[in-house]
């Protein structure tokens, strides 16, 4: 594969510097990696939250393709009613050339208030790309928890306190629920693997019906870091096999990477203010217990992919 | 076809004849009674090629309108179907339909918004709609629900208009009844509405727009002024659609009809069946030499004001009757709106209110005569007894 910087210059420019989001931001870092999978025309869609108003606050749009926000919960939706627009007018002839649909959207955008949205337009078979860029809570209104939010990290909806360690309850297997729908591609990725990441995008747009990744999005502002450290805290979520990278192509499973030495989960979080507290002695049993779930999480994949190809 | 040769049809497969003759870019809904025949019966259209629209079966009404607003935003003819909860479901959406100025025409069959639960016909739903920037036409019978679906695409695709359309009609007394409707012909239909072309879409992607973008301060008030703006001209433009209509198909329509109204001294104002009703009583009222009359608001959305007025005006009394609450205390939605353009008028009569049929309770032509015999009372006698009542309800 070529270097990051020739795959740039192989496809138009879509989202333009200039824009808002913080420096740092993983978000645009997905969009400008995923949109590298694919040279046709692409139409994007994106659900309210950072990405959509950082890049069009009137009357600017850092958008050099057509871009569509409808509201917080409904991209799936919206871009569904884009892509059989688009399957209308070309059967009619009014539209010729080959275009491509990509829905952006945030884990809270995905895991909660967008999930029906996107199972519909999944069960429906649009052809077009779903890439939820997870940063793990909502941070565009000041980092609240969401259905994705790590076990552990404090929130200002569930912070940590005397009498908390904020967020009780476990992620939700967004991926492992977009799987079950039987699309022909669904994927996880990461922006420090990058050629992975393209490569999948790549996939992604191919699909012949709709396609799903997953990509850790990473918010120095939420996770309380420092900014110029977004890649190598990205890096450590995969090394740990917290975040891991793998794609289900019509149904089968494979880790696309796999750390030569898994470090500790308490690598990846000591990186980070939001589970600071979790350093103090009457956390241990909470930390144990959240390396032992990406533990198994990790040894469930393995299962499966080994289970995947010998069938 | 000869003229005047009526097909007996309920007013939802009315609506969905309407849609196959319009024969849209994209239809996406989701099926709610009392619509659902709606959907059933254009559904049946593309199963059987006799339409070449694309259908999105969405999983809410939510996502319809979501879906909508993405295909309309493409330069896609849309349309969609809905009643009651469904409404309140895709309210944020509808918002942002009219706001983004997408010409989608919306049947809606309307029905009484829950709790309790309940399919039968009120107006709460599209009344609760009517500050959503949508145009609203209210219907009155099958014939009209099928003419104002495609005067609507016409309006709603006017150059100077460009927002969405919502077609009202009663749930189950007009939805489910069986009626004779002179149908056009199919090609009457499409040289009317002729093709849709957007003045821009997310598909032309060498000349990329920006949809949806954030608006702050400093130009969020304008674009809503642009919109306040564009009902203003709606009211300007909607008779260009009128004429056409006359033109293509020798029938009249107007803001609002007036029902031997014009000499009377009382007046009952009513939307959609309830005229019917309506003008039988009147018929009844006039043979006994009694000088009542109807009023009859075609448009909700933009507020026909000035005709109204002008009908209003030399009554002596008027009953406006409701079939939705607004819970303001004040009696219903289109009661307040009428006794607001009356205020600076110099010559307005007594003006009174009714809520009547919720849940789809009936209103009897007792009923609307015990209103006409109020109104005539409170004319003889200067007293009328009360400014808000309730129709047809155990008090």
């Amino acid at each position: 594969m070529a270097n990051l910087k020739e795959l740039s210059a192989a496809v138009p420019e879509r989202l333009s510097s200039g824009h808002r989001l913080c420096a740092g931001c993983g978000a645009s870092i997905i969009v400008r990696q995923i949109l590298m999978g694919t040279k046709d025309p692409v139409v994007v869609g994106a659900s309210t939250g950072c990405l959509e108003v950082a890049t069009t606050i009137y009357p600017y749009t850092a958008w050099e393709t057509p871009f569509i926000h409808n509201a917080f919960e409904n991209v799936a939706a919206t871009i569904s009613g884009v892509e059989t627009a688009y399957r209308a007018l070309k059967k009619k002839g009014r539209i010729e050339k080959e275009i491509k649909f990509i829905a952006f959207g945030g884990d809270g955008g995905t895991y909660d208030i967008g999930l029906q949205s996107l199972s519909g337009a999944l069960e429906r078979g649009h052809r077009f790309v779903y890439v939820c860029y997870d940063n793990g809570a909502y941070m565009n209104t000041g980092i609240q928890r969401s259905g994705a939010t790590p076990r552990g990290a404090s929130t200002t909806t569930a912070p940590s306190g005397k009498k908390s360690y904020g967020k009780k309850q476990r992620r939700k297997d967004l991926t492992a629920i977009v799987a079950a729908h039987n699309i022909p591609y669904v994927a996880q990725g990461s922006i420090a693997n990058w050629s992975d990441l393209i490569t999948k995008a790549e996939k992604a747009f191919n699909a012949d019906g709709p396609a799903f990744i997953n990509v850790m999005s990473i918010c120095h502002r939420g996770w309380r870091f420092n900014q110029q450290d977004t890649v190598s805290v990205a890096k450590a979520a995969v090394e740990s096999c917290f975040w891991p990278l793998y794609e289900i192509v019509d149904g089968k499973l494979r880790i696309t990477y796999k750390p030569k030495t898994k470090i500790a989960v308490s690598e990846w979080m000591d990186k980070q203010g939001r589970f600071k507290h979790l350093k103090k002695e009457d956390c241990r049993e909470i930390n144990e217990e959240i390396q032992q779930e990406v533990d198994a999480e990790w040894e469930r994949l393995l299962k499966r992919e080994a289970a995947d190809s010998d069938n | 076809m000869a003229k005047n040769k009526l097909t007996p049809l309920m007013g939802d497969q009315v609506a969905a004849h309407a849609m196959r003759q319009i024969e849209p870019d994209v239809v996406a809904a989701y099926p709610i009674t009392p619509q659902t025949e709606i959907v059933m019966n254009f559904s049946q259209f593309v199963a059987d090629g006799r339409v070449d629209t694309e259908m999105i079966p969405v999983e809410s009404e939510h996502s319809a309108m979501s879906a909508c607003v993405g295909a309309a935003s493409a330069g896609a003819r849309t349309m969609t179907a809905t009643s009651a909860n469904g409404l309140a479901l895709m309210w944020e959406i509808v918002y942002i339909a009219a706001s983004t100025r997408l010409p989608i025409v919306m049947p809606v069959v309307n029905r009484a918004l829950s709790a309790p639960i309940n399919i039968h016909c009120d107006h709460s739903d599209t009344m609760g709609a009517r500050d959503s920037g949508w145009i609203q036409i209210y219907c009155e019978n099958a014939q009209e629900v099928y003419e104002s679906i495609i005067l609507a695409v016409r309006i709603a695709e006017h150059e100077k208009i460009q927002l969405p359309v919502m077609v009202c009609q009663d749930g189950f007394i007009t939805s489910h009844a069986v009626e004779g409707v002179e149908l056009f012909a199919d090609e009457a239909v499409k040289d009317f509405i002729g093709e849709y072309k957007a003045r821009f879409s997310v598909l032309d992607t060498d000349k990329p727009v920006t949809v949806g973008p954030l608006d702050l301060q400093d130009y969020y008030f304008e674009h809503k002024r642009q919109q306040s703006q564009a009902m203003e001209d709606a009211l300007k433009h909607i008779p260009e659609a009128f004429e056409a209509f006359h033109r293509a198909f020798g029938k009249r329509h107007v803001f609002v009809e007036s029902y031997r109204a014009e000499d009377a001294e009382a007046a009952v104002v009513a939307l959609s069946s309830t005229a019917g009703t309506v003008k039988s009583v009147v018929d009844k009222m006039r043979e006994k030499g009694h000088k009542v009359g109807l009023i009859k608001p075609r448009f909700f959305r933009p507020f026909p004001a000035e005709k109204i007025a002008d009908l209003i005006g030399p009554l002596k009394a008027v009953a406006v009757l409701d079939r939705s609450e607004s819970f303001s205390t004040q009696g219903g939605p289109m009661y307040s709106e009428i006794r607001g353009i009356m205020y600076d008028e110099p010559k307005r009569p007594r003006i009174i209110n009714y809520i009547y049929g919720l849940g789809g309770r009936d209103i009897f032509e007792s009923d609307v005569e015990y209103v006409f015999r109020q109104l005539l009372e409170g004319v003889k006698s200067g007293k009328f007894e009360k400014q808000v009542g309730y129709l047809g309800v155990r008090d």
